[in-house]
């Protein structure tokens, strides 16, 4: 078996290459609590419509506030989630300190890496969780889709140290 | 028909969404993001990789549990309750994309390229597989998606997470309005 510890961790990667922080989930109520919230929020996003390729157009031609309100309003309660529970100093279920997620600094590689999702979002109207949520609700289409994204992430994977990051 | 299968407007949806990000953090310290699990399957593929390589069941166990039930959501939400009318969408996009020789046919998206019939055209497939890789070569390039950066990133006043976001409206300004238009009128056949 592999030793996780001992293996490569790139300085750019942080929460990205999670490989030294995260804990590992063991017990089966664990699984079941993080499929549960994967649920719940698969089922948010089709009854919100936020995975419809049409509700995408609409935001990116501007004529519907849907997706604004959707994503202003998602952003503005985590945000006050984050805040209480920093004062409050929660702690995780296990009791152990939260992290806070922090992204490591850099320039490029958010602009372009970015953009490319963008280009990407505005093609097929969906980003990875509605893709999820779209193969559930019975569209194969989403299946190619996913493919193509698989494709997309071992070719960053084996791209990314030509690619600029700073 | 019932509150569960009739869509739900923004300022319902919006903040469930939102507590989705204390949530993972409360339940196992895990920061929300869908499109690392793209990258713990990659990894459980035989690559020489480095960025491939680390225990993905370890790392990665939460993030794919997380994401079959996405899955999962979407069969409750998409099969067994589904919204029995069709789609409604705003006039000003149905007039431009009626130009374009788009229909609206009540459906999440356009049967042209999404239904099953339309994965019989080499066309279809261009658009789904190049979406698809954009969609996964800039999430991980970017070091997140959607919900990495537009919700938890922003949430916690990350300033990459801007960067990113700035991109990803960039990139779909540019999209709708120039690449779409162009592969409509037949670009890339």
């Amino acid at each position: 078996m592999r030793n996780a510890a001992s293996m490569a961790v790139h300085p750019d990667d942080c929460r990205e290459n999670p490989v030294m922080e995260e804990a590992a989930v063991t017990s089966w109520a664990a699984w079941l609590r993080y499929l549960l919230a994967g649920t719940v929020f698969g089922f948010i996003a089709i009854r919100s419509e936020i995975i419809a390729w049409y509700r995408i157009q609409e935001m990116f031609r501007f004529d519907a506030f849907h997706m604004y309100g959707v994503i202003g309003s998602a952003v503005l309660v985590a945000f006050v989630s984050l805040r209480v529970m920093r004062a409050a100093g929660a702690t995780a279920l296990d009791g152990s300190r939260i992290d806070y997620p922090v992204k490591e600094p850099g320039v490029s590689r958010y602009l372009l890496g970015g953009t490319a999702f963008g280009l990407g979002w505005g093609l097929v109207g969906a980003c990875p969780g509605p893709i999820l949520a779209l193969i559930g609700a019975g569209m194969p289409a989403f299946l190619v889709v996913l493919l193509g994204a698989l494709l997309g992430t071992l070719t960053y994977g084996a791209l990314r140290r030509f690619l600029p990051h700073a | 028909m019932g509150i569960l299968s009739s869509p739900w407007p923004w300022w319902v949806a919006g903040p469930l969404i939102g507590l989705t990000v204390p949530a993972l953090l409360l339940l196992g310290n895990k920061a929300f993001g869908v499109s690392s699990s793209l990258r713990h399957v990659c990894a459980m593929l035989p690559t020489r990789l480095d960025y491939f390589r680390y225990d993905w069941r370890r790392v990665g166990g939460w993030n794919l549990a997380f994401s079959a039930g996405i899955v999962l959501g979407g069969v409750v939400a998409g099969v067994l309750l589904a919204n029995p009318e069709p789609l409604q969408v705003a006039a000003s996009t149905r007039l431009a994309l009626a130009e374009l020789g788009v229909s609206v046919d009540g459906g999440f998206a356009p049967d042209a390229w999404f239904s099953l019939a339309a994965l019989a055209s080499p066309r279809t497939w261009l658009l789904l597989i190049v979406g698809g890789f954009l969609i996964g070569f800039g999430a991980r390039y970017a070091g997140g998606c959607t919900s990495g950066h537009a919700i938890t990133g922003l949430a916690n006043l990350q300033l990459p997470s801007l960067l990113a976001v700035l991109g990803f409206f960039a990139g779909g300004l540019l999209a709708t309005h120039l690449l779409l238009p162009w592969f409509l009128g037949g670009g890339g056949a």
